[in-house]
C-alpha cells in the first residue's frame, strides 16, 4: 500500500512538472512568435496541454471520484471555451487587420 | 507533496505574470486579449493545484468561474464594434 502511495506521488511529481513546462514553453511561444496568429497558436494549443496534464497529475491526489471528476469537468469546460475563444480571435483578426 | 504542490504552482505563477508585463507592452489590443486568455488557463490550472494543495474543495468551483470569465472577455471584445478608423479604411 505505501508503495503503491509513492508510485502515485511520483505520478504526480512528474506529470505537474511537464504541465508546467508546457506552460512556461507557451508563454515564451506567446512573447516571441511573430505574428499574432502563430502567437494564438502558442496560446491555445500548449496551454491546454499544460492545463490537461496538470489535471491528470492532480487526479491521484484528489479526494475520491467526484473530486476526480469535477477536476476533468472542469479540465473540458477550459478545453471547450478555449476551442471556442480561438476561432472567435483568429475571425477577429481577419476581419479588423493583425494590428488591432 | 503539499511543498511541492505549491513550488509548481509559483512556478506556473511567475510564468504567467512574467508573460503579462511582457505582452501588457505590446500596442495590440490582440496581444492583450490573448495575455488575458494566457491568464484565465494558468489561472485555473494555479487554482487547481492549490485546491488539492490546501485540501479546500471549494476552490475548483473558482477556477470554474475563472475559466467562464476568461471565455466571456473575449466574447466581449470580438463582439465589440470595429475601430472606426479602421473600417474606413477599408470603406
Amino acid at each position: 500500500m505505501k508503495r503503491m502511495e509513492f508510485a502515485l506521488d511520483l505520478f504526480t511529481v512528474f506529470t505537474l512538472t511537464a504541465g508546467a513546462l508546457f506552460f512556461l514553453a507557451g508563454t515564451v511561444g506567446l512573447i516571441r512568435f511573430p505574428d499574432p496568429l502563430t502567437r494564438l497558436h502558442a496560446l491555445t494549443k500548449v496551454d491546454n496541454v499544460g492545463l490537461g496534464l496538470v489535471v491528470v497529475g492532480l487526479i491521484p491526489q484528489a479526494d475520491g471520484w467526484v473530486g476526480a471528476f469535477k477536476l476533468v469537468i472542469v479540465w473540458l469546460l477550459v478545453q471547450l471555451s478555449g476551442a471556442i475563444v480561438t476561432q472567435l480571435i483568429a475571425g477577429a483578426i481577419r476581419e479588423r487587420g493583425p494590428s488591432v | 507533496m503539499d511543498s511541492f504542490l505549491f513550488l509548481i504552482a509559483s512556478f506556473i505563477l511567475a510564468t504567467i505574470a512574467g508573460g503579462l508585463i511582457i505582452i501588457l507592452r505590446r500596442p495590440a489590443e490582440v496581444d492583450r486579449i490573448m495575455a488575458a486568455q494566457l491568464l484565465g488557463t494558468g489561472g485555473v490550472a494555479i487554482l487547481l493545484i492549490l485546491a488539492i494543495a490546501t485540501k479546500a474543495s471549494p476552490i475548483v468551483d473558482v477556477a470554474l468561474m475563472l475559466a467562464l470569465f476568461a471565455a466571456f472577455a473575449t466574447v466581449a471584445f470580438v463582439r465589440d464594434a470595429p475601430d472606426p478608423q479602421n473600417t474606413a479604411q477599408r470603406q
